[in-house]
């Protein structure tokens, strides 16, 4: 589904990735673990395409085609879709107008309004004085509105209380098995939403760079035990040794 | 030097008053308004005023000089000319330029000197219309000058909504229209005054307005400009002068290249605990404008806000906001917030995250700025704005 080669981003001529790469396949949840500042959204937004993340070595491909060069809408198009953790307001702008501009033809906008607790919120401006828990549930109800065949989720536990966490964790599942090719890519620092969802594969990002790429549960039992900076020393030796072991 | 001087309050760019024809053809009244050209009834439907009279409680219609329509469905509503009325009430002469000076600048003068009409508008005591009533200032004729003089009475704890659309026929292209209107809003009365202009790209515009506001009373002002016009000029005023008395101007205005608009909104709370409240939202799409704003504290326990966003969506084009805050008491609360910007990269951005494209976006996002919602229009008028902004859309990108 997506591949990434090598890819180096910056950020006003900063370097925030360095020599990524990464595979998701169909069908996949890839779990991308890392501190703050470790290049984390960056990774989603150059994925994307913001224009602030310029791509200066390596290749992103999506469905087999080369998306360097692609506006973010053509991504969006061509099936990716994300939620983002701080979205901007978007004042005279509805959250019923903007899903109704891009949901699919089989999403019920107020019966789902319903479900995420968004009935009273479908007539105010989007994300206008929306608390942590109102963006994280307004953000998957548009990505399941617009149900992207690869969905990007940057830190969708945080600011959201244990109870939602449930529903959160729920409809992520329904946007990524809505067909069985769906895949995802979620970021976490804390790792908390694997209680909720499932990740198939796991890596650990730290100053824009991958240190290892393993079962996502054994990389979570070592960050927790050792913390990121204990990465920094085993530069995924731990979990290699794991893996053999269970050979 | 070059921003004092644009500070000033002046009449506007340069109008020549002599090079518009004084004279124009008498248009016939009309019984019946279906009578209208079809052309006209177009016109006149994209400012807001229904010739079908649907949803209406009067209809007032003036063409270049000519009063083709006045007419009240409503018990305790009145609805004429401004001379039919001087004929029928004596007392009418009382309201003329009481709130503003014959001698204030050459287009008060020319309204004076040479009238061409205008409509007066009455609620009587205690009267609650449901609809409103509805006035339209109509130029057919091109390079005509249009005189009017407009005066408008709410009389004591009734309510009523108006809704003026100024507009011109197709084929007309350019004109000058002067109005002068005169609002009062007595003890306990509400009015909400809706004007929407769609004038002609070389049509310039000299409004004169102000308004009364007494004890309890609440004056709701809207204004929008979306259609192109040459050069518009306006600066209303309202008088806050009984204790708890509201006032509050919406304007939304679209600048088409090559426009001129400078528009304000001035309110002097001159009683104890009155209210006062000036939003603008103005777009340029390559033209200017001077989004002015006024508000002067004078009495104790007063309360007011003026908040001006400007949005650029061309290189060409220019925005000036200009808010002023005025208090000579203290136990006063007067604020503002004023903003000048283009479209926010990371808004236009997240929007094409979602798969719109990136006219797409704007197009939401400049609709969205637009969002008459604050206003509280009549739905009868919503869908003349709603047209009215797609169209400047279309004009943008």
């Amino acid at each position: 589904m997506l591949r990434i080669e090598n890819l180096s981003v910056s950020v006003s001529g900063k370097e925030v990735l360095t020599d990524i790469n990464l595979e998701i396949k169909k069908g996949e949840r890839l779990a991308v673990l890392g501190p703050n500042g470790s290049g984390k959204t960056s990774l989603l937004m150059a994925i994307m395409g913001f224009s602030d993340y310029k791509i200066t070595r390596g290749n992103i491909i999506f469905k087999g085609k080369q998306i360097n060069g692609l506006s973010i809408d053509e991504r969006a198009r061509l099936g990716m879709g994300i939620i983002f953790q701080r979205p901007p307001t978007i004042r005279g702008v509805r959250l019923r107008q903007m899903v109704n501009m891009i949901k699919h033809n089989d999403f019920d906008t107020d019966k789902e309004a319903k479900g995420f607790n968004l009935k009273g919120f479908l007539d105010r401006d989007v994300n206008l004085g929306f608390s942590g828990g109102e963006i994280k549930r307004s953000e998957l109800f548009q990505l399941l509105a617009n149900s992207p065949d690869l969905s990007f989720f940057d830190e969708p536990e945080s600011g959201v209380d244990l109870e939602n966490i449930i529903l959160v964790g729920k409809v992520m599942n329904r946007i990524l098995n809505k067909n069985k090719d769906n895949a995802g890519l979620i970021i976490t620092h804390t790792g908390y939403i694997f209680k909720y969802v499932k990740a198939d594969r796991g890596c650990v990002l730290l100053g824009g760079k991958i240190h290892c790429l393993g079962d996502p549960k054994w990389i979570l039992e070592e960050v927790t035990k050792y913390g990121y900076e204990g990465c920094i020393t085993c530069k995924g030796e731990r979990i290699t040794r794991k893996s053999r072991v269970k050979r | 030097m070059q921003g004092r001087k644009n500070n000033k309050e002046v009449p506007g760019k340069e109008v020549d008053i002599k090079s518009y024809k004084s004279k124009a053809e008498e248009k016939p009244y009309l019984e019946d308004l279906r009578e209208i050209s079809s052309d006209q009834r177009k016109n006149m439907l994209s400012a807001g005023v229904d010739p079908s009279h649907q949803g209406r409680s009067g209809t007032y219609i003036q063409i270049d000089h000519s009063v083709v329509h006045s007419k009240s469905l409503y018990p305790g509503l009145e609805v004429m000319s401004i001379t039919e009325a001087r004929k029928k009430h004596k007392w009418v002469d009382n309201y003329f330029w009481k709130i503003l000076s014959v001698d204030a600048d050459e287009f008060t003068k020319q309204a004076e000197l040479q009238p061409h009409q205008g409509y007066f508008l009455r609620a009587k005591p205690g009267v609650k219309a449901v609809y409103p009533l509805q006035a339209c200032l109509f130029l057919n004729e091109n390079n005509i000058i249009q005189n009017v003089h407009n005066i408008i009475i709410v009389e004591e704890d009734a309510d009523v909504q108006i809704i003026t659309g100024c507009a011109t026929a197709s084929d007309v292209r350019r004109g000058l229209h002067i109005g002068v209107s005169e609002f009062f809003v007595k003890k306990g009365a509400k009015l909400t005054f809706t004007m929407i202009h769609d004038w002609a790209e070389d049509v310039s515009v000299r409004p004169r307005t102000a308004a009364l506001v007494e004890e309890g009373g609440m004056f709701l002002s809207n204004y929008i400009c979306l259609k192109p016009v040459k050069n518009l000029q306006m600066y209303p005023k309202a008088e806050l002068i009984g204790r708890g008395a509201i006032a509050r101007y919406n304007s939304i205005l679209f600048a088409h290249p090559g426009a001129h608009l400078d528009v304000g909104s001035r309110v002097i709370l001159k009683s104890e605990n009155s209210r006062a409240e000036i939003i603008s939202r103005v777009v340029s799409g390559g033209g200017d404008i001077i989004a002015r704003g006024h508000l002067k504290g004078e009495a104790r326990g007063i309360k007011a806000h003026l908040e001006c966003r400007g949005l650029m969506v061309k290189k060409e084009g220019m925005i000036h906001a200009v808010p002023e805050l005025e208090g000579s008491i203290k136990d006063i609360d007067l604020s503002h917030e004023a903003a000048v910007g283009k479209i926010a990269k990371d808004e236009i951005e997240y929007l094409m995250a979602r798969g719109l494209s990136q006219s797409e976006a704007q197009v939401a996002i400049v609709r969205g700025f637009l969002d008459t919602t604050i206003m509280g229009l009549p739905l009868e008028l919503q869908k003349a704005v709603d047209d009215a902004i797609s169209a400047c859309e279309q004009d943008a990108f």
